[in-house]
């Protein structure tokens, strides 16, 4: 629940997701779900040259299981929140 | 307000809650590895690191002298979400450079 909450909070900002297959896509953040899935608007291939596969696209839906990094902005949410909320976190179980 | 948080390390992930705030090394899937500040994470281990530094190593074998060239390329980010199905281990950095 953390990270959905901290997305939440993220919608709007513009974001950097990578994908397992390196493939790499900016965009606005638009929603977010539980799967943490993300949905981006106004998408930008990183490498366009290299990718040429969305050139067209500006709206996407990201399965949440197939990204491996989503580069933030750095003032995005108050880290504090953030080190705080991680230490409360339940634990597994 | 006051927040009661248990301070007893009693599971592997309470381990890692020590290292909040903390500069860590994540060792991830595709021969990546991370340098970076933790932020939060959770029983996933997704997290959120500040002022990474991400080492992907790659090994070329050369066509004539087989021999084995292993690269390294590096880049930083300021502000990164990992997320945790990627993740192998998590560790204090460990100082060999």
């Amino acid at each position: 629940m953390l990270f959905f909450s901290y997305f939440k909070d993220l919608v709007g900002q513009e974001v950097t997701v990578e994908l397992k297959n390196d493939l790499a896509i900016r965009g606005t953040l638009h929603s977010v779900d539980q799967y943490l899935n993300i949905k981006l608007e106004n998408t930008k291939v990183v490498d366009q040259d290299k990718y040429p596969h969305m050139l067209s696209v500006r709206n996407c839906f990201i399965r949440g299981s197939v990204v491996r990094y989503v580069q933030l902005p750095k003032d995005g949410v108050d880290v504090d929140l953030l080190h705080d909320a991680a230490r409360r976190e339940a634990r597994g179980g | 307000m006051s927040v009661e948080e248990d301070a007893t390390v009693r599971e592997p992930l309470d381990l890692i809650r020590l290292s909040i705030e903390e500069r860590i090394y994540v060792k991830l899937r595709s021969d990546r590895e991370l340098r970076g500040k933790l932020h939060a994470f959770d029983q996933h281990l997704n997290m959120i690191l500040g002022d990474v530094e991400e080492v992907i190593t790659t090994v070329e074998i050369d066509d004539e002298t087989y021999e084995e060239i292993v690269r390294t390329t590096k880049r930083t980010l300021p502000f990164l979400f990992v997320r945790g199905d990627g993740v192998i281990l998590v560790s204090p950095p460990l100082r060999t450079t």
